[in-house]
């Protein structure tokens, strides 16, 4: 985990109508890393990563994703950042491939290399055998991959991914966390991960971050945590105890 | 550029795979297939015996068969076109949650509203063109005579009126599009606001002058009270794109009206004289007559589309 911050923030915040939706969060994420990033609804997590992408103003505080600004370079912010957004949509009258093809036109890779890749991420989220399929007749499991498959597509060096597991059975769910591992240790991806799903955060995240009301209240690795807040050594606690121990202070 | 490009492909290829598209360009291939055989027919018929007048070719556009003229059929029925195109522009996107994953890609959030108007715009122009060489062609064979290229040049300035007036309406509906949430919204408020201004206003336009400067029937009234009250009545129904674009495009297609004015006071010596010179307009005269009204047409879609934009770039994409 040794490395630059590839992301970093600091008192960012986002007020809407006199709601802080985010207030002044501070984090930083380095290079490599899974960054678990938990909190009830309405948190502010999405905000906060809208806020990553360019695609919201922060009101207040300053950003930096691969040293770029978000606010006044958010073109080649998002070209580095691959955000697959809590209930991905697609064109439901474009199968697999035609929907890849459009995110490559808008990411202006070159029709020809284009093909090649587009069959290589498929390959990767295994979709392969359903690549003439249209994407109304997907399942939601089919459609949380695909989304996957966009966001490799423009080889990114951080994956921003909001609730990728909501609603897919235990299998599909299994699946696609052990492929965003395998994407963060075979590519050295940056993995930022925003879930309910605690057990899964657990296993794959290097640190976690956890928000409640707009407010960054616990940053850390599992252990640190652990040990601030049950006063336990080692594995044995879930990530579930310390997060009810923080959600039931605030 | 290249997202503007990405998405103006994606948008051209959906328009015309679309269902949508297809029902409503048979529709008005239809229509306007019947429209230009009536005035044929009718014009065959006149013009039998007859030494044949200059620009036979443009009156298989003006003339009303059974109904109304080809002219009067885009006026009244082209803004559909332009709004059953772009009612769901947005909020489509919005609804199904493809417009935040489009938004995040490496693109400026400009080029999809600047995409989704230019290939609708580009849709609406192929359709004109096809059209308008569709009637031309039919009306060739029925009429027997070729245009002169002065005929063909007032059609092209009549295909560029005409895809200006239609591509105003698709600027309406998408920025309903981005106003509403709901799709079903948007095309209400679209379809209201084209029947208010395209049938409402010149309605309102009458009873606001007769109000305001009242002419008496019954007495005579002053030249000036009637121009007083014309003038009104004219000022206020420009508001209407349909009035500017009836007054435009009936001008550049019909060579031997002089002027867009509805009222023209003149004199019985005046009168004599000017039916001694009843000859055709130049075209240059003519596109002289409805300059303003071109520009206030391009005006009011630039800015319909200015505001459409001013609102998307400001509005929080969160779905």
């Amino acid at each position: 985990m040794e490395g630059h911050s590839i992301i970093e923030m600091k008192d960012l915040s986002k007020v809407y109508n006199r709601q802080k939706a985010v207030d002044q969060v501070s984090f930083h994420i380095e290079e490599g890393e899974v960054f678990g990033f938990l909190g009830p609804n309405g948190a502010g997590k999405t905000t906060t990563l809208l806020m990553l992408m360019g695609l919201t103003r922060p009101t207040g505080g300053w950003a930096r994703v691969c040293g770029l600004d978000p606010v006044r370079e958010a073109k080649e912010v998002k070209a580095l950042v691959g955000y697959l957004p809590e209930n991905v949509g697609f064109y439901g009258d474009l199968d697999a491939v035609q929907s890849l093809e459009y995110i490559a036109d808008l990411n202006g890779l070159v029709r020809r290399e284009a093909g090649d890749k587009i069959r290589d991420v498929l390959e990767v989220v295994g979709l392969k055998e359903s690549m003439g399929k249209k994407v109304g007749a997907f399942s939601r499991g089919m459609r949380q991959r695909l989304g996957v498959a966009e966001v490799l597509l423009k080889d990114p060096k951080v994956m921003f991914l909001d609730e990728p597991t909501l609603g897919l059975d235990p299998d599909g769910a299994i699946r696609l966390i052990d492929l965003i591992q395998t994407l963060n240790q075979e590519r050295n991806m940056t993995v930022l991960l925003s879930s309910h799903n605690l057990y899964q955060v657990q296993k794959i995240s290097h640190r976690v971050g956890i928000m409640i009301g707009g407010k960054m209240v616990a940053e850390g690795s599992i252990e640190t945590l652990g040990k601030e807040k049950l006063g336990v050594e080692g594995k044995a606690y879930s990530l579930e105890e310390i997060y009810m121990k923080y959600f039931q202070e605030v | 550029m290249q997202g503007l490009f990405a998405v103006y492909r994606k948008e051209v290829s959906d328009h015309f795979s679309s269902n949508r598209f297809v029902i409503l360009f048979a529709l008005i291939a239809m229509v306007s297939f019947i429209t230009s055989y009536m005035a044929g027919i009718h014009l065959r018929e006149n013009l039998e015996g007859v030494a044949k007048p200059k620009f036979v070719f443009l009156m298989l556009f003006n003339t009303p068969g059974a109904l109304f003229s080809m002219v009067q059929f885009v006026a009244f029925f082209g803004p559909l076109i332009g709004l059953v195109l772009g009612f769901d522009a947005i909020n489509r996107e919005r609804a199904d949650g493809t417009l935040i994953k489009v938004v995040s890609q490496p693109i400026y959030r400009d080029a999809v509203i600047n995409g989704k108007f230019l290939a609708g715009a580009t849709t609406i122009g192929i359709m004109v063109v096809s059209i308008v060489l569709v009637i031309g062609g039919f009306g060739l064979s029925l009429l027997g005579v070729v245009p002169g290229i002065e005929e063909v040049w007032r059609l092209i300035f009549y295909v560029v009126v005409s895809v200006f007036y239609i591509s105003f309406w698709l600027g309406v509906a998408i920025l309903f599009s981005i106003f509403f949430r709901s799709i079903a919204t948007s095309a209400l408020a679209a379809v209201a606001l084209w029947i208010f201004l395209s049938f409402f206003v010149s309605l309102g336009a009458s009873v606001l002058a007769d109000t305001a400067v009242p002419v008496d029937r019954q007495e005579e009234a002053s030249a000036e009270t009637v121009m007083k009250n014309v003038r009104i009545k004219e000022g206020v129904s420009l508001f209407s794109p349909m009035v500017l674009y009836t007054k435009a495009s009936a001008t550049i297609i019909d060579p031997m009206r002089k002027t867009t004015r509805s009222l023209v006071l003149l004199g019985p010596m005046e009168q004599l004289s000017a039916a001694r010179f009843q000859n055709p307009l130049s075209l240059g005269q003519s596109l002289v007559v409805v300059y303003p009204y071109m520009v206030a047409l391009v005006a009011v879609t630039l800015l319909c589309f200015a505001i459409s934009y001013t609102v998307f770039m400001l509005q929080e994409i969160r779905t």
